[in-house]
């Protein structure tokens, strides 16, 4: 039986897309044309571990890039401005909000997203810590609190309840899971 | 947001020749995207300045230096600033959020843009945005505005923690050209609105932040940094404070005190920190001291209550601060 939930079709669909619209940008940053006076540029990254090369216009975030040009829909758009976290990956090994920078900044770079946590079709501690606690209602904003946990477990700012809060500040759930994702994020400091 | 071009900086040649040009530097780019994504900020090109040699911390007995392409998180991290500059380290780490700390650069950090609302609304009168369309501010909803240094142009307040640290502390900002470097003191750095509030700064046209120089001081023995919020973490300031004292045997040698979330600049209160100097540390002493925190304010029809709150958060910080160990 062929199983094909809306995720992959999504996803599917846009990875096709963006091969068809590569075309005629690629053809923008051509020999002929100098690159200081084109609008959209090639950027060479790895992303979840495979490299990746993909064309974009200068305006891109690294978020559209990673959802409509990469087909990586797991991380989410919530306000586009900076101010809910939906959007969370690591970027080097940082967490940064990919709505907040331009895809064209970061050739060269190594991108983690909430699909490239998973090893050998094992979860994340962190992924099955949230499963384990419940810590989540409607989901949308829980790439964005995997992805930001992950960060706030490797910079070492999960000593207590009340570290995790202020240093997990940045990701808003308006469900209301709070509770439940700081005792997430706890159980899995504890078991890595 | 509008098409415009891109290009990276190898070196400060480079990047100087872009900004003089007319592009716009980009470093951790959170306030400038966002702004351009509002139609706020409207650049024909970006330069980037990533590359450029300005990513080193450099602690010496008489001076730190933070070169302008650090991020927030790293200075905040520092182990010598935690240590010997609290209210540094404090006003980041209460700024933003943990994501864009990680993002965000010292040298972009002065060069954010207000938050009010109506300079980020174009549809919005604002004379900052939008030299002589008004203020929208004035006569609408002001709560979250300025009542220091304010202008019948413009209201708005400045919406840095880390620039109030600085002032304070009497930081230099070093910036380059193509003539060569200058040297700007932070208080001289930030420029009250005037009949110009889109003259944000004295950094001259296509001139580049590389570093910012705080002087270690006998101040710095105590220091620390309050920021009143409408909710806890990840919110600009509606009032706070950045203080540092020299306390010996009980009385205030030297006092430095400057507020944020309150003013169009970051606002240093030379008042405040006299009414201090050569008195007993005392409960009274911070009251009466920090009364002057409010002088020559103009309270707008929605934030009168900044008055009172701005005396009390200096109060508070003063007490807090004298009594560290």
């Amino acid at each position: 039986m062929v199983d094909i939930n809306r995720r992959t079709f999504v996803g599917a669909s846009i990875a096709v897309g963006g091969a068809v619209a590569t075309v005629p940008l690629i053809a923008g940053c051509g020999d002929e044309q100098k690159a200081d006076t084109s609008t959209s540029s090639l950027v060479r990254m790895r992303i979840n571990g495979e490299a990746r090369e993909i064309a974009v216009d200068n305006r891109t975030s690294l978020l559209d890039m990673l959802r409509e040009r990469a087909g990586l829909t797991g991380t989410k758009k919530g306000c586009d401005q900076g101010a809910c976290g939906a959007c969370t990956i690591l970027l080097d090994g940082q967490r940064v909000n990919s709505c907040l920078t331009l895809a064209v900044m970061h050739d060269g770079a190594e991108i983690t997203t909430i699909e490239g946590l998973e090893r050998n079709g094992r979860l994340h501690p962190l992924q099955q810590a949230f499963v384990d606690e419940d810590a989540f209602q409607c989901g949308y904003c829980t790439a964005g609190q995997i992805m930001s946990g992950v960060g706030c477990i490797n910079e070492g700012h999960t000593g207590s309840p009340a570290e995790i809060r202020e240093w997990m500040s940045g990701n808003i759930c308006r469900c209301g899971a709070y509770t439940n994702i700081v005792t997430a994020v706890a159980h899995a400091a504890r078991n890595t | 947001m509008y098409p415009f071009r891109f290009s990276k900086a190898d070196d400060e040649r480079s990047a100087l020749s872009a900004g003089v040009s007319g592009a716009r530097y980009i470093a951790g780019g959170t306030t400038l995207i966002d702004l351009m994504r509002e139609t706020v900020e409207r650049p024909e090109a970006l330069v980037d300045i990533n590359a450029l040699p300005y990513r080193h911390i450099d602690l010496q007995p008489s001076q730190l230096r933070v070169g302008a392409l650090v991020r927030m998180s790293e200075l905040a991290a520092h182990p010598g600033v935690r240590e010997q500059f609290p209210v540094i380290a404090q006003s980041l780490e209460l700024s933003a959020s943990a994501q864009i700390r990680n993002m965000a650069s010292i040298g972009g950090n002065l060069m954010q843009r207000p938050r009010c609302l109506y300079f980020r609304d174009v549809s919005a009168a604002c004379n900052r945005r939008n030299p002589g369309s008004g203020c929208a501010a004035i006569g609408g909803r002001n709560r979250t505005h300025a009542i220091l240094g304010t202008s019948d142009a413009c209201v708005a307040t400045h919406p840095s923690d880390l620039a109030v640290a600085l002032v304070a502390l009497d930081a230099e900002v070093l910036t380059r050209d193509r003539d060569g470097e200058s040297r700007i003191r932070a208080s001289d750095f930030f420029r009250q609105p005037g009949s110009t509030p889109d003259q944000e700064h004295s950094l001259g046209r296509g001139a580049l932040i590389t570093a910012v120089e705080v002087p270690i001081v006998p101040e710095l023995r105590r220091s620390g940094y309050l920021k009143v919020r409408d909710r806890e973490s990840f919110e600009f300031a509606i009032a706070s404070a950045a203080v540092a004292l020299d306390v010996v045997a009980g009385t205030v040698r030297a006092a430095r005190v400057a507020v944020g979330g309150v003013a169009t600049v970051p606002w240093r209160l030379p008042a405040v920190e006299q009414a201090l100097v050569g008195r007993i540390a005392s409960a009274d002493l911070w009251r009466t001291a920090a009364s002057h925190a409010a002088d020559g304010a103009k309270p707008l029809t929605e934030n009168g209550f900044k008055v009172e709150l701005i005396k009390r958060t200096v109060e508070r910080q003063l007490a807090a601060v004298a009594g560290l160990p």
